[in-house]
Formats: structure tokens, C-alpha cells, sequence
């Protein structure tokens, strides 16, 4: 077995509102499905750092960035359409 | 672009665009604290109303502002707000922030989002710049991304309920047909009106092969506005609305100088020239000198050393030169020096309004104290009847505020004249001094008649007077009047050279008859003097006879002694001698 990239992830969501919470929950479910054991999920809410946001070019919440491995992925949404996240994060092998 | 108070409209509830016209329109600006919505077609200028509207609030209002770019990138919209000179550069970071909030191509999209994510940024940036003012250019392109209109509709009041919460001056353009009708029952901007507080609409259409910009306020809450569509303008240093002046407006003060016409006998008969800052408007039929009067103002004018502007719309620069040359008003040395600015405008394009809002444009560029337009019945040709008298009466409205003298040529033709002279434009009400010149056909020729038929506030000649072109320039001359009839031309040179023959021939005679009498006078002194010579000579002669007859009588009697001696007489009778 071949040693697989461990994907990074940072979700930036506005506090708790229901499509933060939403996505934050989708995310969780899917890399634990597929990514098992090999993601790191970062939560950067930005009520609390809007400075951040505007670093980042975060304009539109809940936004999950691929950070690892390449290419960069920017996905926004509450991510509930499962293969079309999928897709988008290069995982549509591990899907079908 | 200063920050324009009224006196008359209290500016706490407006927030000035510094766009001119605009806040006319609109008694002082966009609703402050308030959301406007601004619509309009592709290229219809909604990104430079709203970066001019964030600029003025940031250089002249105390009022940083934040650009939020959904379309276009921070930086080509710098770049291409440089050429209207607002030096954007200069006001970045401190006043004015720009927030490139483009959706990347590539984004990909999976299930419901919202603007919080934004929103909180803003807030964090708004907080740290002092910020008053926000526009968010093209909202159409990020409501687009959402899934759903009830997403749409959730998004734009989150978006509202947050401007009003800051207490922001915000606006929201979003792209729209330039059809009105359809753009009010798209989604989401029929739902986006009617939750505004403010609506103005772009257009950008064709109306009979000429190019029209209008802007329309279509709703203001809380604020009387001008409701009707007024023509805009994107010029050199931004957005430019032909608004109709609001009561209050203060003109430039009365000026009781007196400016020359160019024409000296024309100044006499006006009693000292035109009023500074006065309207002048000359009539007349076709060749009637219309446009040398209007040159002969500008060389005056340039010869004191005003900056002058002249519009022509029927010839081109090098013609107007030319042919002004041709009677010897030369404007090319101060084209050159810079103090006039001619300017040709072609009367198959554009409109009225356009024309009017150029017209002013190029004149506060080249801060003109004195303007020629050259014909101003061209605007009526190229608009309709009803706009064409509300430029005209604009042009004298604005021509006053900013205290300009307007020199205005009407060309009136045949027809018109009949109906008793009336110019197209019903310019001759408004203008303060009227010159009609006209032509007089008499015997096989046309000469030029000038006559003042009013001039407010100056005592006038009554009088026509001929006036005459030559290589030396205008001159005007009295006409002959001859038993109720007025002679120009050769008549009156024949009349004049006739009498000038008579008067000549009265002098000769009156010469000859003196020389006669001199000479008649001269004979009666020599007869007189003959006379006398006759006198002495028979004076003398008488003398002589006295003389003779008394030596004879002596003789005589001498004789007589002798012979009585001789005869021996005694000498008796001694006393007898």
C-alpha cells in the first residue's frame, strides 16, 4: 500500500449560523468516511477574525480550502452534495 | 467636485455625490444612512457614479469609503478611474478601501452559502477606517452564485438589515436591462426596489440614430426629487447630469461692467457695449454676419485678455479661422496662445442635451469668461421642439450662475421671419440683449441692415444701421432716410454722392457770384476814383480859369491904366485903380 497524502483543510465559517454548521458537520462526515485518519480540519471563524477573512479573500461563508495536498480547492456551500465534493477534492476514485 | 452646500436642504439627512446634477436632482445626494440602488445596462456607468460618489465623500466629506468589486479587480478600476484625474492612488488605504471580492472562476460551489463571511470582514475594516460610505459594484454577480431566489432574497435583506445597522451610506449597483419594465420584474432587483430607499435607473439607449444617456431617479423616500429622466454624461472628469436648477440657486452678482461687442458702433448704439455676464442673442437671416458679429465679440474679448470660448457648429475650426480672417478679425494668434478655444461640433450627432453638457464641460475646462455659440438653433435640429427650449433656457440659466457672457446666433429663416421674427428656440425671451440683423433688397442688391430690438437695462439706439463687411472688418453706418424710406447700399451712396454733387455746385456759385460782386465792387472803386482824378483835374482846371480870367481882368485893366496914361489922362479918380 502506497503511502497516501494526508489532506489539510481550513473552513472558514460566520459563527454558528445553520449553513456554518451545516458544512462544518458535511466536512467532518466526509473525511471520516473517506479520508480516514489522514486530515486535519482548522476552523477559522470570521466573526471573531474578520481580518483574516479579508487575508484570505473569504467572502462567501461556510468556504473550505484544500490546502494539501495540490492543487489549492475552494468549495463553497454547506458541501451536502456529497460526489460533487467529492469530485472537486480529487477524491472521485475513492467514491465510486 | 466641492462639496456643494443648500442653504434651503438640510445636508444632514443627504449624503453629496459630488456629481453635478445629481445632487441638484436630488436636493443634495443619496439618502444618508440610508441604501440606494443604482441599475443600469452594460456600460451604462454605474462603476464610475459609484467610485465618483465614494471619492467626493472621501476628499471633500470627511467620509472614507469602501469599494467593494465584485466584477471588475481593484486595479483595473483604479486605472481606469485615473483618467478622470481623482487620483485614486492618493486616497487608498486611508479613505478609500478597495475590497476585491471577485468569485474566482474556478470557485466551486456545493449546497447553500451566505455573505456573513463578507460582512464580517467589512465590518472589521469599516471599524478600523472610520468608513461612512460602502458601494457594492455588480451584487447581480455574486447573488447569481446562490442556489435559489429565496437564497437571493434571504442574502439582499441580510445585506440591507447590515447597511442600515451601520448606519452606512450604501450603495448597490446591479446590472439591468436597459429596459425599465423588464428590469422590474427580474428577480431579484423587482424585490430590491421596493426594499431601497432609493432607486436611480441608467439608460443608455439610441433614440433616431443618436446615442442618449438618461438617468432617472426612480424613487427617493422621505425627499421630493426631480421624477423625470435627465441626460447624462460620462466626461473628462467623471459623471455630469443636466438637472434643472432647484429655487434657491444663487446667480453671480450683477455686473454693471460693460463688455465691448467688437464692434465700436455697435457699443455706442448700446450705450457702452454688452453687460458683463449678459445674454446676448443675434438673429438673422443666412449671411447676415451673424457669425463676423460673434467673431468680432472673441477678438474683443481675447484682446482684453479673457479666456473665450467658441462654439460653431456649422464650420470647422480652420474655416471659422479662415473665414473671420476674411474681414479682418484674426483669432489664430490666440488660439495659439491658448486664450481661445474653438470648438467644432458636428450638428449629425449627438442631441441637445449632450451638446449642452458638453458645451458647459469644455467651458469650465477652459474657464471661459466669454462664450460664442455659433448657431445655438442647431440644438433644436437635433432634439425635439419641447427639449430643445429647455436646453436653450438652461444654457442662459447656467451661462448667468457661473457669470459668463454668452454671445448666441439664431439663424431665422424666410418662413419664421414672416410670422414676425420669432427665433426657434424662444431664446429671444430669455436673452437679455437681441440683435436682428436683416437683409434689405433694393435695387438689384442685398445689404445688411443691424438693428437692437431690445437690450435690457441699457438705453438703445432705435436706429438700423447698415452694416458693412470689408477685408478691415464691420463697420456700421447710418442709413439714408429719404421721405420714409430707408437706403443702404449704392442708393444710399448715390443720395449721398448726389448731395455731396449739389452741395459742391452751391458752394461753386456761391464762390462765382462773390468773385462778380468783388469784381463789380473793384470797377465801382475805379470809376470811383477816375471820378475823383476828373474832379481834381476839373477842380483844377477851374482853378485855372479863376486864375486866367482874374490875371486877364488885371491885364485889362492895366491895359486900361496904360492907355489912359498913355492917352495923358490926368491923374484924377486915384481911387480908381
Amino acid at each position: 500500500m502506497t503511502r497516501r497524502p494526508r489532506f489539510k483543510f481550513r473552513l472558514f465559517v460566520a459563527g454558528d449560523t445553520q449553513n456554518s454548521a451545516q458544512a462544518l458537520a458535511n466536512l467532518t462526515a466526509l473525511c471520516r468516511a473517506y479520508l480516514p485518519n489522514r486530515h486535519d480540519i482548522e476552523v477559522v471563524d470570521v466573526l471573531r477574525e474578520p481580518k483574516r477573512a479579508i487575508a484570505e479573500n473569504i467572502f462567501l461563508t461556510p468556504t473550505v480550502v484544500k490546502l494539501g495536498p495540490s492543487p489549492m480547492r475552494k468549495i463553497v456551500g454547506t458541501l451536502n452534495q456529497t460526489q460533487a465534493v467529492l469530485q472537486a477534492l480529487g477524491l472521485g476514485i475513492l467514491a465510486a | 467636485m466641492r462639496c456643494i452646500r443648500f442653504p434651503l436642504l438640510g445636508s444632514r439627512t443627504k449624503a453629496p455625490t459630488g456629481i453635478i446634477g445629481f445632487d441638484q436632482i436630488t436636493g443634495g445626494g443619496l439618502p444618508r444612512g440610508r441604501t440606494t440602488l443604482l441599475e443600469g445596462g452594460p456600460g451604462s456607468g454605474k462603476t464610475i457614479f459609484a467610485l465618483q460618489f465614494l471619492v467626493h465623500g472621501a476628499r471633500y466629506c470627511k467620509e472614507p469609503g469602501i469599494f467593494v468589486a465584485f466584477e471588475e479587480t481593484s486595479n483595473r478600476i483604479v486605472a481606469n478611474a485615473e483618467a478622470f484625474g481623482w487620483k485614486l492612488q492618493e486616497l487608498r488605504r486611508k479613505r478609500l478601501f478597495f475590497l476585491d471580492a471577485q468569485p474566482s472562476p474556478d470557485l466551486i460551489q456545493s449546497g447553500n452559502f451566505d455573505l456573513s463571511g463578507m460582512l464580517a470582514a467589512l465590518e472589521a475594516q469599516i471599524k478600523e477606517m472610520g468608513a461612512r460610505r460602502i458601494v457594492f459594484d455588480a451584487l447581480d454577480i455574486v447573488l447569481a452564485l446562490l442556489p435559489d431566489p429565496a437564497a437571493i432574497r434571504r442574502e439582499v435583506y441580510r445585506l440591507h438589515e447590515w447597511l442600515l445597522a451601520g448606519e452606512l451610506t450604501g450603495l448597490i449597483t446591479a446590472k439591468a436591462g436597459g429596459d425599465e419594465a423588464s428590469s422590474i420584474n427580474q428577480e431579484p432587483f423587482g424585490f430590491m426596489q421596493f426594499m431601497v430607499d432609493c432607486a436611480v435607473i441608467l439608460n443608455h439607449g439610441v433614440v433616431q440614430g443618436v446615442s442618449q444617456r438618461n438617468l432617472r431617479v426612480q424613487k427617493y423616500r422621505g425627499s421630493s426629487f426631480d421624477e423625470h429622466e435627465s441626460p447624462f454624461l460620462i466626461g473628462k472628469s467623471g459623471f455630469e447630469v443636466a438637472g434643472a436648477r432647484t429655487l434657491g440657486h444663487v446667480y453671480a452678482a450683477v455686473a454693471n461692467e460693460r463688455v465691448s461687442s467688437g464692434v465700436k458702433r455697435l457699443d455706442t448704439m448700446l450705450g457702452g457695449g454688452y453687460y458683463r455676464g449678459a445674454s446676448v442673442l443675434i438673429t438673422g437671416f443666412p449671411g447676415t454676419a451673424k457669425t463676423t458679429l460673434c467673431g468680432a465679440f472673441a477678438e474683443a474679448a481675447c484682446r482684453r485678455g479673457e479666456r473665450t470660448m467658441f462654439v460653431s457648429f456649422d464650420s470647422d475650426f480652420s474655416e471659422v479661422i479662415r473665414n473671420l480672417a476674411s474681414v479682418g478679425i484674426r483669432l489664430d494668434r490666440y488660439v495659439k496662445s491658448g486664450l481661445l478655444r474653438i470648438v467644432s461640433v458636428r450638428t449629425i450627432t449627438g442631441n441637445a442635451e449632450t451638446y449642452l453638457l458638453r458645451i458647459k464641460t469644455y467651458a469650465r475646462e477652459h474657464r471661459a469668461r466669454c462664450l460664442v455659440i455659433d448657431p445655438v438653433s442647431t440644438l433644436s435640429s437635433s432634439a425635439n421642439d419641447l427639449t430643445a427650449h429647455s436646453v436653450a433656457e438652461r444654457l442662459i440659466d447656467w451661462s448667468k450662475s457661473d457669470g459668463t457672457t454668452l454671445v448666441c446666433t439664431s439663424l431665422v429663416d424666410e418662413m419664421s421671419s414672416r410670422t414676425g421674427g420669432v427665433s426657434p428656440l424662444q431664446i429671444s425671451t430669455l436673452a437679455d440683449t437681441w440683435i436682428h440683423l436683416n437683409y434689405l433688397a433694393q435695387a438689384g442688391e442685398r445689404n445688411r441692415g443691424l438693428s437692437i430690438i431690445k437690450s435690457r437695462g441699457t438705453a438703445h439706439s432705435n436706429q438700423v444701421r447698415e452694416l458693412i463687411l470689408s477685408d478691415a472688418g464691420v463697420t456700421l453706418t447710418d442709413t439714408y432716410t429719404a421721405g420714409g424710406e430707408v437706403l443702404m447700399g449704392t442708393l444710399r451712396w448715390e443720395k449721398e454722392s448726389a448731395e455731396r454733387g449739389a452741395n459742391d455746385a452751391a458752394e461753386v456759385a456761391g464762390k462765382l457770384k462773390r468773385v462778380r460782386l468783388d469784381a463789380e465792387e473793384a470797377e465801382l472803386e475805379v470809376r470811383v476814383k477816375s471820378l475823383q482824378t476828373e474832379l481834381v483835374a476839373k477842380q483844377v482846371e477851374k482853378t485855372l480859369l479863376a486864375r486866367t480870367t482874374e490875371s486877364r481882368k488885371r491885364e485889362l485893366s492895366r491895359g486900361r491904366t496904360r492907355i489912359r496914361e498913355l492917352r495923358g489922362a490926368d491923374a484924377a479918380m486915384p481911387g480908381r485903380k
